[in-house]
């Protein structure tokens, strides 16, 4: 009998220490990742200073770090992934919606349609999302090694308020930009009579994005202020039940 | 005699107590004098439970058969604003055979005005239409004369999200099979193959309303039981054999067949999100079928036989 209580102890130990050996390879893999897509931002960052400061212009600015940025933009869909299986406790619908976002810009506009890469509005978005990005990831690389600087925290809860709409300005901008082009190439569309008898209209479809803005940014404008005062000043707030 | 005392879930505030309660009373009959002192509150949208985050007490509950004590102390959750199965059936099942005919006969406003009234040349969009048709009355009708629901009612807000995918679905498939440039099957998938696709769709029709009416039968009229189905006389219910949910089965063969009569990309979208959803759906009644029966048989999958 005793030996029995014995083995019971023996097989929660194990079980504990398996619970703790995945644990540590998960913090292990998210720290690399933060890691990794901190540098990977700060040196979009620096590319993009350095491109400036030498030519003058932003004109070519975002051919010279394309690659770069397709990579590690779309990179990021892994963090939807870690949301699903739990890793990252966070709603997977809001992160796909904000990834997907980025990756519908950086592959459906920007990288297809050569004659706005030139525009402002480009540079504005990049400029937005590097901030926004290196803040983030940042933040989270100091949380999972439990020495977050107070300046960090700050920033991840505040530079949004501004940045958040400045990006949002400059997709749309790039969007609207894109539209003339996008009729006139006919791009990325099927029109009857066809095999498939389907038809799509890449402008109408670009119509409805920008308009599917109007109610989603201010969703998710409000669930970072939520958090925002939830992690600044503590106030606890009472979730609607489902 | 008991009492019972009603609090509200979240709040944990006294909303009603009722002194001398029958102890045979049931849920049901609670839940009617709940809603006398908070009129606001029909039957239909309470939630009465024991434990404040638990599950829902059924009406059927009887009161001395529950762990309480003289004085039952029960949690009150509000479902919202309630609609009943049947409103929302027949809502969700109209729109879809209405906003067809309009595009079928081509109303004013959706295709180029010269198209105005007109009728498409091709046969088979003629039969599409019938097929569709066809489909949505004998929903109607099973919905009026078939079918007995275990839930009276659901949340309001389901007959706006519900609707929006059957109407949805309805006119995107309908503008294309109807329109003025609708590309008929090629002369490969000629008669032949249009006439079989019509077949499959038709034996499947008759075999998901045959899995309707075995479904009723088990269930005697007012009542809540449940039972497992088995195979009938009626050949198109011997698929009961290999599948739990054939009702779904046979509605997924009847879609693939009006994907295959039309070949029309939105149909095959359509067929394919209906199959998933049905999926999910066989799914949870497989497993709701294994937790009640002990004795289930084996060789039944959830939808598709063998695989699914």
């Amino acid at each position: 009998m005793a030996s029995g209580e014995e083995d019971g102890a023996v097989d929660e130990k194990e079980n504990n220490n398996k619970k703790k050996t995945k644990s540590a390879i998960v913090t292990a893999w998210l720290t690399f990742y933060n890691i990794a897509m901190t540098a990977g931002w700060l040196v979009l960052a620096m590319a993009m200073a350095r491109f400036y400061i030498q030519k003058g212009t932003h004109k070519g600015l975002y051919r010279s770090i394309a690659r770069t940025i397709k990579f590690f933009q779309t990179f990021a869909l892994v963090e939807v992934g870690h949301c699903a299986i739990g890793i990252v406790r966070t709603s997977v619908i809001v992160t796909g919606v904000q990834v997907c976002s980025r990756i519908f810009l950086v592959w459906f506009i920007t990288n297809s349609i050569r004659q706005i890469q030139n525009e402002e509005s480009v540079i504005l978005f990049l400029v937005v999302w590097t901030l926004t990005e290196i803040t983030r990831y940042s933040y989270y690389t100091f949380k999972l090694l439990h020495h977050l600087p107070y300046f960090v925290k700050w920033a991840r809860y505040n530079l949004f308020i501004i940045l958040y709409p400045l990006g949002v300005i400059g997709e749309l901008l790039t969007i609207y930009a894109a539209l003339p082009v996008v009729r006139r190439t006919g791009m990325f569309s099927m029109r009857l009579p066809n095999k498939y008898n389907v038809s799509f209209d890449y402008y109408y479809c670009l119509i409805i994005v920008m308009l599917s803005y109007i109610p989603l940014f201010p969703q998710l404008y409000f669930h970072m202020l939520r958090q925002r005062r939830r992690v600044l000043h503590g106030e606890v707030i009472v979730e609607k039940d489902d | 005699m008991k009492h019972v005392e009603i609090l509200d879930a979240k709040t944990k505030d006294k909303l009603c107590f009722l002194d001398k309660v029958e102890p045979n009373a049931t849920i049901g009959e609670i839940k009617s004098m709940f809603h006398k002192s908070h009129p606001q509150f029909y039957p239909a949208r309470q939630s009465i439970r024991l434990d404040p985050k638990g599950k829902s007490l059924k009406d059927e509950d009887v009161l001395q058969h529950l762990p309480v004590g003289t004085t039952a102390t029960f949690y009150f959750r509000d479902l919202g604003a309630q609609i009943s199965w049947v409103t929302v059936f027949l809502t969700e099942y109209t729109g879809p055979l209405v906003i067809y005919l309009l595009f079928y006969f081509r109303v004013p406003f959706i295709y180029a005005p010269k198209y105005d009234f007109t009728t498409s040349k091709h046969w088979v969009v003629h039969l599409a239409c019938m097929c569709h048709s066809f489909h949505y009355v004998k929903r109607l009708l099973e919905t009026l004369f078939v079918h007995r629901f275990s839930h009276g009612t659901m949340p309001l807000r389901n007959i706006f999200k519900n609707c929006s995918y059957y109407w949805g679905f309805a006119a995107w498939m309908a503008y294309y099979i109807n329109h003025p440039l609708y590309t008929p099957p090629s002369e490969f998938t000629n008669i032949q193959f249009i006439l079989v696709t019509l077949e499959f769709f038709n034996f499947c029709q008759i075999g998901n309303l045959s899995i309707h009416i075995a479904l009723r039968n088990l269930r005697p009229p007012g009542s809540k039981t449940r039972k497992i189905p088995y195979p009938t006389k009626n050949p198109f219910t011997w698929i009961f054999v290999l599948v739990s949910c054939p009702n779904y089965t046979y509605e997924l063969g009847s879609w693939l067949g009006f994907t295959l009569m039309t070949q029309c990309l939105p149909v095959a979208f359509f067929t394919l999100v209906g199959f998933i959803q049905m999926t999910v759906w066989a799914k949870g009644k497989h497993r709701s079928y294994l937790k009640e029966f002990r004795d289930y048989p084996p060789l039944r999958s959830p939808i598709l036989p063998f695989v699914l």
